[in-house]
């Protein structure tokens, strides 16, 4: 706890001859250690011909190796409790799982002979085809899923890979051979597009030898560098209406592009979405639409800055009488942010509730690791913990204002509504 | 009754000490009947409080079917001390996080925070306890939250089967209908409904507070008593008089509605957590699905490992499902066993259904391995050790074990999966998985209509991983 409060998580970092990089922090609170792997490997690398190549590889990698058939790398890893999480977004492909400290060595060996030599079996593959094509079935079937994925692309447009379907279509999957994956797996996964984070009840210096001894063999040059196309502006409304008239109650996706996360101004961008549609209960927009309307269970914005500018995203599930009204009601609220911006006090507020909510968000390991996950993705240095501060007390109420201004407009939203909506009334 | 800290011996707690994995747990029973449960666990600078009632949706009577639910919802709006609109920010200024859920035994609330928090946490719960206002133009305004919150949840075919399976499987305890409510009791109840059932429950005599993280007990015990000391206790609210008959024969329900996607799910009526047949089945559970763990507050956040577990095995690795999933939850009265099951696309449910019935009928007959066992053991005690990586998960265990039996199980629960032997295992799968003990549900989803359906008109979501939450 200490630690925590008086010089920050202080993690180790170490980069291995290979380019591997290793984080390890020590936390003791139970004697467990979590491992998390991150491959710059995500959907945006998907083939522009084969969306759901990098899903399909998320889907299929700790199916069988070189060594291991499926069933022994299941029970290597099942006989100890451990269950590997395997995740996917659109700019990296995670293997998380925790273990007891005393199986920390083979469960790295087992996690590294995954990601270094997956064999992608024949009756794997076909296996995990069906699978997958069942949860596509699922999305199209889910108004929130649709509603999300709906806004992704009428934002970014096909031509940008945000505005692909990540886990792509049933059309595409069915036909995606087991070269295509082979291939994204010798791609995407190099050393250098690694990195691996272990927190837990571990000396840092032990588990980065731990980390060494699993990963120091494998040799591969760097990965291609990645390229993004920008963001495409928007200079007018869009609305997109996904009629699923067998459901009961419809889904909002209401937004914009944003910023890099780079941009020095991420930082009023991270409090002016706090104050809108984050703070108690769904900001500004939960005080609204919750809490004096009572039109929605959930409401809240959600702000993805990244190394794309990624979009503010607002969500809300409706009665679809409501729909209109609920539409109504974000606008006002995204117009009046942008023409008078946040009061004092709501910026106080929000940044005392951002800073004051670290040491609950770095309290697990998992909870660890994934932030150190993120500070390394977007090079913000290991004690950016202890930054934080200062990053949000600097920013001004004005400064905030802008960042409102300059994304929030009514007339040039992006906007798309699933469920048992036809269009306006 | 304590008004005055002062006059407070603290000590007495240290005689209900006991050693837990993570620490020691100080009991306390206050004169109003609160019963008070410490832990000091100093891994982060916070404190995390659980107030937690005996009332859940097995508590209500027909016609007000979710209001233990809504009244959760009342308790989030203010009160004779904390005004409507001081409400938003009053945890968050400290960084902190609070919530809460309601599922068929229990309503529960917490907050986690910096532990500077403590005293603001402690004034929230109590004044949660004895003065919410249910303002009537809120409670009309939470009716129309309460039931987007029901449509939301009727959106997914899962949930929905879930819902009618459970209502099917319970044809006398109030374990059968949904936590969220039916449509109908939600669109009639009354603001005198809410608060009468406001007043009758939520006593101090009929809570247990539950306090972990980086404070002093003692500190922490008096503050509690100057919070809390002055609130009388009421009548103890009575428990349900209903048992469920012997189910004498196998049910089904079939929901055919639109959809892209088939599910199946088995329901079995299954042992309370106070049953000595809960653990063998807890075991057995793990075995076939993977071990969830027993934190239903923390457990879904992490995948079980199932991928050598039997019905995995079977119907995922054999093409047939896309998914399987047991649900075993510690319950005060017997509750169901649930499998969960996707068909994948392009099978038939009756293929589906009839893989799994063949796995169950074998262990039904033979058991399981003693490897297996093992296997699910040690997977058991490492969730265990993963679920009290947090001081909120800690503080939940201890609450909501006291709430369904005793806090006491907490420390013994790794004792109680050790003693399990393959052969309990094998007289849980004989006892559980009779025919005429399961209800057999289908989700058929049909081709898109032409024409919109009627609205269904009920609630959704009984089972654990759609239990509310605020």
């Amino acid at each position: 706890m200490t630690t925590i409060e008086q010089r920050g998580l202080a993690p180790a970092r170490s980069v291995l001859d290979n380019g591997v990089r290793v984080i390890a922090k020590h936390a003791g609170a139970t004697p467990a250690v979590t491992l998390h792997a991150s491959f710059e490997a995500g959907t945006i690398f998907d083939p522009a011909s084969e969306p759901g190549v990098s899903h399909f590889v998320s889907r299929t990698i700790d199916r069988g190796t070189t060594r291991h058939t499926a069933e022994e790398i299941a029970d290597q890893l099942e006989n100890r409790g451990v269950s590997l999480a395997i995740a996917i977004n659109r700019h990296a492909l995670s293997l998380v799982c925790t273990c007891l400290v005393e199986d920390l060595d083979p469960t790295l060996m087992t996690l590294a002979d995954v990601v270094t030599q997956p064999a992608f079996p024949d009756p794997e593959v076909e296996t995990r085809r069906g699978e997958i094509i069942t949860m596509i079935r699922q999305d199209e079937d889910n108004p929130a899923a649709m509603a999300g994925e709906g806004l992704f692309s009428l934002l970014y447009g096909e031509a940008h890979p945000y505005g692909r379907r990540p886990r792509g279509g049933v059309g595409v999957v069915e036909r995606i051979p087991r070269a295509s994956l082979q291939t994204f797996h010798a791609d995407r996964f190099r050393p250098r597009a690694l990195s691996l984070v272990l927190v837990g009840d571990v000396e840092p210096a032990r588990a980065i030898e731990s980390a060494s001894r699993a990963f120091s063999a494998w040799k591969a040059a760097p990965p291609a560098e990645a390229v993004f196309p920008p963001a495409p502006s928007s200079r007018e409304r869009r609305m997109r209406v996904i009629p699923m008239m067998n459901k009961a109650q419809a889904d909002i996706a209401y937004g914009f592009t944003t910023i890099l996360r780079a941009d020095p101004a991420y930082y009023a961008y991270w409090l002016m979405n706090n104050i809108l549609g984050e703070y108690s209960i769904g900001g500004r927009l939960g005080d609204s639409i919750r809490e004096r309307q009572g039109m929605a269970y959930y409401v809240y914005s959600a702000l993805d800055a990244n190394v794309v500018p990624g979009p503010l995203l607002i969500r809300a599930g409706v009665n679809p009488a409501n729909v209109d009204r609920a539409l109504a009601s974000i606008d006002e609220e995204v117009a009046r942010m942008a023409a008078d911006g946040p009061t004092e006090q709501e910026v106080a507020e929000s940044r005392q509730y951002l800073i004051g909510s670290m040491p609950r968000r770095l309290e697990t390991n998992v909870g660890i690791a994934n932030f150190l996950q993120m500070v390394e993705f977007f090079g913000l240095g290991m004690d950016f913990d202890v930054r934080v501060p200062d990053l949000l007390g600097r920013v001004t109420r004005d400064e905030v204002h802008a960042a409102a201004r300059a994304v929030l407009d009514p007339s040039k939203a992006a906007v798309v509504v699933a469920g048992p909506y036809s269009g306006r009334t | 009754m304590y008004s005055e800290a002062a006059t407070y011996n603290a000590d007495v707690a240290v005689q209900n000490t006991i050693e837990t994995t993570s620490g020691e747990v100080y009991e306390e029973l206050l004169d109003n009947g609160l019963r008070v449960l410490i832990q000091e666990v100093r891994t982060a600078p916070l404190a995390s409080v659980w107030c937690w009632y005996r009332v859940g949706s097995k508590n209500e009577g027909r016609g007000l079917t979710g209001v233990s639910h809504w009244v959760e919802h009342m308790n989030f709006k203010g009160t004779t001390n904390i005004p409507r609109d001081k409400v938003k920010g009053i945890i968050e200024q400290f960084g902190g996080y609070w919530n809460g859920y309601t599922w068929i035994d229990q309503t529960t609330y917490t907050e986690t925070a910096t532990r500077d928090a403590l005293d603001r946490m402690l004034f929230i719960e109590s004044e949660r306890m004895a003065n919410c206002l249910y303002d009537p133009a809120d409670c009309e305004s939470e009716r129309t939250v309460i039931i987007s919150e029901l449509q939301g949840g009727e959106n997914d075919p899962d949930q929905l089967l879930d819902q009618e399976l459970t209502a099917t499987a319970f044809r006398a305890h109030p374990y059968g209908h949904p936590t969220i409510g039916w449509l109908g009791d939600l669109q009639t109840m009354t603001r005198d409904d809410l608060y009468g059932y406001y007043r009758r429950h939520y006593v101090p005599n009929n809570a247990t507070l539950v306090i972990v993280g980086d404070v002093d007990r003692k500190d922490a015990l008096r503050q509690v008593v100057q919070r809390f000391g002055a609130i009388a206790p009421g009548e103890a609210p009575k428990g349900v008089p209903t048992r469920e008959p012997e189910q004498l024969g196998e049910r089904r329900v079939t929901v055919a509605r639109e959809g892209t996607t088939a599910y199946l799910k088995i329901g079995f009526h299954a042992p309370a957590v106070n049953d000595p047949a809960f653990f063998p089945l807890l075991v057995l559970d793990a075995a076939l699905t993977g071990a969830k763990g027993l934190n239903i507050w923390a457990s879904f956040r992490t995948p079980p490992p199932q991928r050598s577990a039997r019905l995995y095995s079977a119907l995922v690795d054999g093409g047939l499902a896309s998914a399987v999933n047991g649900g075993l939850v510690p319950t005060q009265e017997p509750f169901l066993y649930t499998i969960s099951v996707t068909a994948t696309e392009g099978t038939a449910l009756r293929v589906v259904e009839e893989a799994t019935l063949a796995q169950l009928e074998a262990v039904r007959r033979h058991g399981i391995t003693e490897t297996e066992v093992r296997k699910a053991k040690n997977q058991l005690r490492a969730r265990l050790v993963f679920e009290g990586d947090s001081i909120s998960n800690i503080a939940h265990q201890l609450g909501y074990f006291e709430t369904i039996a005793s806090w006491r199980l907490v420390p013994a629960l790794r004792e109680r999966i050790d003693g399990v032997t393959v052969e309990q295992v094998g007289e849980a799968a004989a006892a559980c998985f009779r025919t005429a003990n399961r209800t057999i549900g289908w989700f058929d989803p049909q081709p898109p209509a032409d024409e919109p359906p009627a609205p269904i008109g009920e609630g959704a979501g009984a089972g654990p991983a759609a239990r509310e939450r605020r």
